[in-house]
Parts: structure tokens; C-alpha cells; sequence
């Protein structure tokens, strides 16, 4: 056995053709989840295209009087995209090893997140007794209801994720090198704001 | 680490089986898919002779109509979910970790998650026998499947929920891995094509397993909440179903097929005494059919009108040609090589064999007048067999030979094997032959009874008997693997003289599979370690690809 060569076992090491530089393991498994859930939104917006390609009038009549762009919506919109600010502001502070600044920039972000679930609660209130449109008002009710939902759930998966890496955050755990999962929470964190961009696009404003 | 000092003696005693169930070790949990899968593949076989023997002759006989269709569809889930997707599975998880040389999986706590999701959702489809069955058929078409009323479908949809985000979990687990944990020297172009089929497996996954959840939750919806995806009434669309189901159930094939390609890929050469025959071309092969799978989903749907014919039907047909290369490379592989027919080999040729009528018969459905002929009959239900039976199962005996002496230190009888891979490959031809002629004889799918003179009794009656052939192959195998479990541990590490780096350490591996790896200059390091004095130097610098 004269030709083996003690050696760890993939980790850092530095061989030609060897993983040594690139993306954190844990960090690249991240983002190939976050790869998959943009393909469970793809395939909820495919279903909204199909509908609306297939069903005459669509969105039925009479919904533009409360599906609209300058309803609640506009201003979930706003709180999304601020929040998206906000994290990556908290991340580039990390980068640089401020602590502090991090811990605040999460904060705000927690706080947007949790205002982003007064607003749908709001929204989805008036729409159920005001407007009398639930998710079994035909097709149009189920498909927004869905996509609605879905995306507040992978927000509130979201919020707990960016509660959990603040409660590490004020314990002091990340520096500037070691903080993959506040990465990986601003990665995740960019993707749900994307996917309620397009959301507003497509159900509010291009309807 | 192999740097690290383990402690000798275990600290105190923990039962073994407290071990397995807690156990994060890629080896045990790839023995615990391997043996859940097995279990799963009976119960589906049981089903299959539940319905065969109801076949077999005219008239209701057996089990019924309305178990019947529970029945057909059941066992498509159980093949399909829980046997094929979790065995392969299983088998990569034993073995891509020690074939790219690395300690373990890249996340080894989500890899037994994987497991116990997996284990859970199978454990509740096969309750919903027990809530009024889901007699909807493995593709639970709409309207069908929202409007029927058995709980039994529900518990369905959540199962295989579970069971996608296990097959989800896993693939990425396998994608991190093998881009961050390759052992030193190990190129992308320099693994074992085992490996790069569950690499490409893994990225199908990806991008699939999410398009039938959300259609999955679409039909729950539709079922439970009042929503109105699939019904016309509410302005939704029944094909809608179809096309998120197919986006998924096209590449899903592939997910079934692939690892089934690379295990062969690794038999052929290590049992011909050749490297693979142009491991490049291979590479790209498997690549190019991982891409074209997410663009022929509607082959399936060429009768609904709703789908550009062409399109679909160019796209199917390219697919042959990277399949081509890879039973062009198959057939040069064996070549001029020294054969040596122990049992895994004899799966391999079988799986070459049979699983050439399986791609034929399918190229046949991608001409749009001869699908709109045989759509839905048993002309389908052999080709899939052919595809699933002769490919999928063929290749995970192939393997289960072949790496037994790995996972156990023994190997398996190969008297016994001999038995099993002839009944098996005759039963395969007798069971599912026939049916290409029931198909073009205009016989339909998922009927539980036929008219006696309909002409298609003798040829139903044949392939109930080629089923139970394959019944009785099991048969052997679990007596096989009885006995062989009792013998000593005498295969050594390297029965086979393989080339990957799985057997350059012990049989079974230590828990941290590697004491000492050998450096990796080609895609065969351990045939380089072995016959590295040859070549002069210790071990002779091949590049990939130029090794041949």
C-alpha cells in the first residue's frame, strides 16, 4: 500500500481538480432548496397562465373592485421590498463584523415581517366578509387564495428563520467569517420578496 | 476524519436497535432504504398478482371491481414511490459517499430525515386501504380523483407530499455532496458514472419533485377546501392536472431509469476487464437526457387536443439518440472484453437485452397516429413494464450482487442467482410480451374483466403465468440472502477487482469509510492502485478521457 496517501476526507483540501474554493456546503444546499421552491411557485403561477388562457372572462368581472393594486397590496408591497433592504443591510454589516449593526438590521426586518402578517390578515378579512370572496368564490378565489397563502407561509417560514438567527445574533455567534446562516436567511429572505413582486405584478397589477 | 483519534471502547452498552433508529450514518441509512424499498416491492408484487390472477381468464373470479381499481393504482404507487425512487436512493446513499471517497454525506441528520419522511409517507398511501382505498389510478386524473369521495386519496396526496419532500431533501444532500466532498484528485470528469447518474437524478429532482407538490396541494385543495383547479364548473381546467403532473412524471421516468444506467455503467467494464468505453460521451449522454426529460412532458398528452403534436413528437424521438450512445457504449464496453458471467453481469446483459424492446416499443408511441391508436391500451402497460421491470428492477439486482459483498463482507450465492435471473428474465418476456399484442388487439388499461370472445384470453392467461414467474423469482433471492447473511465474512474487500473507490477500503467499510485513499488519477483508481507497477511508476498519471 506503499501508493496511498493519507488524507482527509474532501474537506479543505487542495489538490488539483478538489472542492477546496466555492460555495459553504451548507450555503450551496441552501440555495439549491430555494432553487426547488421556485419551482413549486412556477408551477402555481404555470396553473394561474393556464387558467387564464383557458377560461373567458378571467379575472371574472366585477373582481377589479377589490383586487387591486392600490388596496393593502401596495403597501405589503412596500413593506416587502423595504424589508429586503433592511436584510441586506443587516448581512453587509456582518460581512463587516459589526455585530450590532446586524442585530439592528435583523430587528427591523422581524418587524417588517410580522407587519407584512397584519396586512394579509387585513387584506384577507375584508376580502372574506366585505367582499364575499373566499377561496371557493371559482377558480379566480382558489388561484389567488393559493398563491396568496402559499407565499405568507414561506414568509412566516421566513420570520422564524430570521427570529432564530437574531436570537444566535444577540448571543453573539456570527462574525465576519463564520455566519453562513444569516446568508443563507438573506438569500432566502430576497427569493419570498421576489416572488411576492412578481405575485403583485401579475395578480394586481397585470391581472 | 481519519486524523482523528476515535475512541476504542463504546462507552456504555445501547442496544442495536436503538443504533438504527437513530443512526446518521449514510451506510445504515442506505441499508434501511434498501430493506424498507425491498418490503414495499413485495407488497406491490402482491398487488401485481392480485391483479394478474384476476386477468388471467374472462368474468370476476377474484377480487373484484371495486378492489380492483384500488389495486392498479396502488401498485403503480408502490413500484414507483416506494420502491424503485427509495431503493435507488438507498443504493447511492450506501454507495456514492465511498465512490468519490468521502466520510459521510454532506448533511448526514437531513439524510435520515429523508428516511423516516420517506418510511411515513409510504406507511400512510398504504393506509389508505384502510379509508376506502384511492381507486384513482397512479396518475390521479381530474376530474376523477377530485370528485371521489374516499378519504383513502387524501392520505395519497399527503403520502406522496411526504415521500416527494424526502426524494427533494435527498437530492440535494446528494448535489452537495458530490460538489463539495470529492476526495482529492476526483474531478467532476473523473467519477464513477454511478455517481453522475445521481447527480443528474438528483437535479431532475430538483426541478420536478416541487411541480407535482404544487399540483399535488392544488388537488387537495380542490378536494377538501372547495377550490376549483380542475373543475370547468368553477371555470378551472381538467387538463391542468395533466400538465402538472406530467411536468413532473416525464423527468420522473428518467429519475427511475438513471441510477439504473449508472449501476450498469459501473458492472459492464469491471466485468468485462475494460474501461468504459467513452466515458465522455457518457457523461454528456446522461446530461443531455436529464435536459430533454423537462421537454416531452406531453408526449403523455397527445390525445387531449390541447398540446403542439410536433413539438412533443420531435423531442421524444431526440431522446433516442444520447439513449442510443449509451447502448452503443454498453455494447463496445463488453466488446473483446473478458466476460466473466457472475450473476451481476448476467442482470446487466439481461437489463441490455430487455430494456432495448422497453426504449423500441416506447419509440413507437412517440408517432402521433400509432399513439392516438394504442393510447391507453396495454401496448402502454408493456412498455412501461419493459422500461420499469427489464430496466429499474434488472439493473437493482444487478446491483444488489454486485455490492452486497460490499455492504456485508459476503457474497451472494451465485447458484441461486443463476435461478432467480432466468426465472425472472423469462417471466419479464412471458408476462409483459404479450401484452404488446393485447395492446394493438385494441385491449384497454385498468379494466378489471374482458368479454370472452374477445380474442385475448390465451394471451391474458400467458401473462398471468409469466407474473407469477416473476413472483417466484424473489423467491430465491430472499433465501439467498438468508443464507448468505449466516455464512462468514469471507468475500474480502475487493471480490470483484473493482476500479471505483468504494472497494479500496474494508467489507463492510468502518464507520468512517476510509482509513487510507489512494490517490485518484483516473477514473478507476483502484485499478490503477492495482496494477500501478505496470505502467513502471507507482502509480501511472492517466488525464480522463485519454485513458482510452
Amino acid at each position: 500500500m506503499s501508493a496511498t496517501t493519507e488524507t482527509a476526507t474532501g474537506h479543505g483540501a487542495t489538490e488539483e481538480g478538489t472542492p477546496s474554493k466555492g460555495m459553504d456546503a451548507a450555503l450551496l444546499g441552501v440555495m439549491l432548496f430555494i432553487a426547488s421552491e421556485v419551482m413549486f411557485f412556477a408551477a402555481l403561477f404555470g396553473a394561474y397562465f393556464n387558467v387564464k388562457a383557458t377560461t373567458v372572462p378571467f379575472p371574472p368581472e366585477g373582481t377589479e373592485e377589490f383586487i387591486t393594486p392600490f388596496g393593502p397590496a401596495l403597501l405589503i408591497t412596500i413593506v416587502l421590498v423595504l424589508s429586503s433592504f433592511t436584510m441586506q443591510w443587516a448581512t453587509m454589516r456582518i460581512r463587516k463584523g459589526d455585530r450590532r449593526g446586524m442585530n439592528r438590521g435583523l430587528a427591523i426586518t422581524l418587524a417588517l415581517g410580522v407587519a407584512f402578517f397584519g396586512l394579509v390578515a387585513y387584506e384577507y378579512y375584508v376580502l372574506i366578509t366585505h367582499d364575499d370572496f373566499g377561496i371557493n368564490s371559482g377558480v379566480y378565489g382558489t388561484l389567488f387564495y393559493t398563491m396568496t397563502g402559499f407565499h405568507g407561509a414561506h414568509v412566516l417560514g421566513g420570520v422564524i428563520g430570521i427570529a432564530v438567527v437574531l436570537a444566535r445574533g444577540l448571543n453573539g455567534q456570527f462574525s465576519a467569517k463564520h455566519h453562513s446562516a444569516v446568508e443563507a436567511i438573506h438569500y432566502y429572505w430576497h427569493f419570498v420578496d421576489i416572488v411576492w413582486v412578481v405575485l403583485f405584478t401579475v395578480i394586481y397589477v397585470l391581472r | 476524519m481519519a486524523t482523528t483519534t476515535l475512541p476504542q471502547a463504546r462507552p456504555a452498552y445501547r442496544s442495536r436497535v436503538y443504533d438504527w433508529l437513530t443512526t446518521v450514518d449514510h451506510k445504515k441509512i442506505g441499508v434501511m432504504y434498501i430493506v424498507m424499498s425491498f418490503g414495499f416491492f413485495m407488497i406491490g408484487g402482491v398487488m401485481a398478482l392480485f391483479i394478474r390472477s384476476e386477468l388471467a381468464v374472462p368474468g370476476l373470479q377474484f377480487v373484484g371491481e371495486a378492489t380492483y381499481n384500488q389495486l392498479f393504482g396502488m401498485h403503480a404507487v408502490t413500484m414507483i414511490f416506494l420502491f424503485v425512487m427509495p431503493m435507488t436512493t438507498g443504493l447511492a446513499n450506501y454507495i456514492v459517499p465511498l465512490q468519490i471517497g468521502a466520510a459521510d454525506m454532506a448533511f448526514p441528520r437531513i439524510n435520515a430525515l429523508s428516511f423516516w419522511l420517506v418510511l411515513s409517507g409510504g406507511l400512510m398511501i398504504m393506509m389508505a386501504f384502510a379509508f376506502g382505498g384511492a381507486p384513482v389510478g397512479w396518475t390521479m386524473y381530474a376530474p376523477l380523483s377530485v370528485t371521489e369521495p374516499a378519504t383513502g386519496v387524501d392520505l395519497l396526496i399527503l403520502g406522496l407530499i411526504l415521500a416527494g419532500t424526502s426524494s427533494l431533501l435527498g437530492a440535494i444532500n446528494f448535489m452537495v455532496t458530490i460538489f463539495r466532498m470529492r476526495a482529492p484528485g476526483m474531478t467532476l470528469l473523473r467519477m464513477p458514472m454511478f455517481c453522475w447518474t445521481t447527480l443528474v437524478t438528483s437535479v431532475l429532482l430538483v426541478f420536478s419533485i416541487p411541480v407535482v407538490t404544487a399540483g399535488l396541494v392544488m388537488l387537495f385543495i380542490d378536494r377538501n377546501y372547495g377550490g376549483g383547479f380542475f373543475d370547468p364548473a368553477q371555470g378551472g381546467n381538467p387538463i391542468l392536472w395533466q400538465h402538472v403532473f406530467w411536468f413532473f412524471g416525464h423527468p420522473e421516468v428518467y429519475i427511475l431509469i438513471l441510477p439504473g444506467f449508472g449501476i450498469i455503467s459501473e458492472i459492464l467494464p469491471v466485468f468485462a476487464r475494460k474501461p468504459l468505453f467513452g466515458y465522455k460521451a457518457f457523461v454528456f449522454a446522461t446530461a443531455s437526457i436529464g435536459a430533454l426529460g423537462f421537454s416531452v412532458w406531453a408526449h403523455h398528452m397527445f390525445t387531449t387536443g390541447a398540446v403542439y403534436l410536433p413539438f412533443f413528437s420531435f423531442f421524444t424521438f431526440l431522446i433516442a439518440v444520447p439513449t442510443g450512445i449509451k447502448f452503443f457504449n454498453w455494447l463496445a464496453t463488453m466488446w473483446g472484453g473478458q466476460l466473466k458471467f457472475d450473476t451481476p453481469l448476467l442482470f446487466a446483459v439481461g437489463f441490455i437485452t430487455l430494456f432495448l424492446i422497453g426504449g423500441l416499443d416506447g419509440a413507437f408511441l412517440a408517432v402521433v397516429p400509432f399513439d392516438f391508436m394504442v393510447q391507453d391500451t396495454y401496448w402502454v402497460v408493456s412498455h412501461i413494464h419493459y422500461v420499469l421491470v427489464a430496466g429499474s428492477v434488472f439493473s437493482i439486482f444487478a446491483a444488489l450482487f454486485y455490492w452486497f459483498p460490499k455492504m456485508s463482507g459476503r457474497r451472494l450465492d451465485e447458484r441461486l442467482g443463476k435461478v432467480q435471473f432466468w426465472l425472472l428474465f423469462i417471466g419479464t418476456n412471458v408476462a409483459f410480451f404479450p401484452q404488446h399484442m393485447l395492446g394493438l388487439d385494441g385491449m384497454i388499461r385498468r379494466i378489471a374483466d374482458y368479454s370472452d370472445n374477445a380474442g385475448w384470453t390465451s394471451l391474458n392467461f400467458l401473462s398471468t403465468i409469466g407474473a407469477f414467474m416473476i413472483g417466484v423469482s424473489v423467491l430465491p433471492f430472499l433465501w439467498n440472502v438468508f443464507i448468505t447473511l449466516r455464512k462468514p465474512q469471507d468475500a474480502g474487500d475487493d471480490p470483484w477487482e473493482g476500479y471505483t473507490l468504494e472497494w479500496a477500503t474494508t467489507s463492510p467499510p468502518p464507520v468512517h469509510n476510509f482509513d487510507k485513499l489512494p490517490p485518484v488519477r483516473s477514473e478507476r483508481p483502484v485499478f490503477d492502485l492495482r496494477h500501478g507497477d505496470v505502467h513502471g511508476a507507482p502509480v501511472a498519471a492517466i488525464t480522463s478521457g485519454e485513458a482510452h
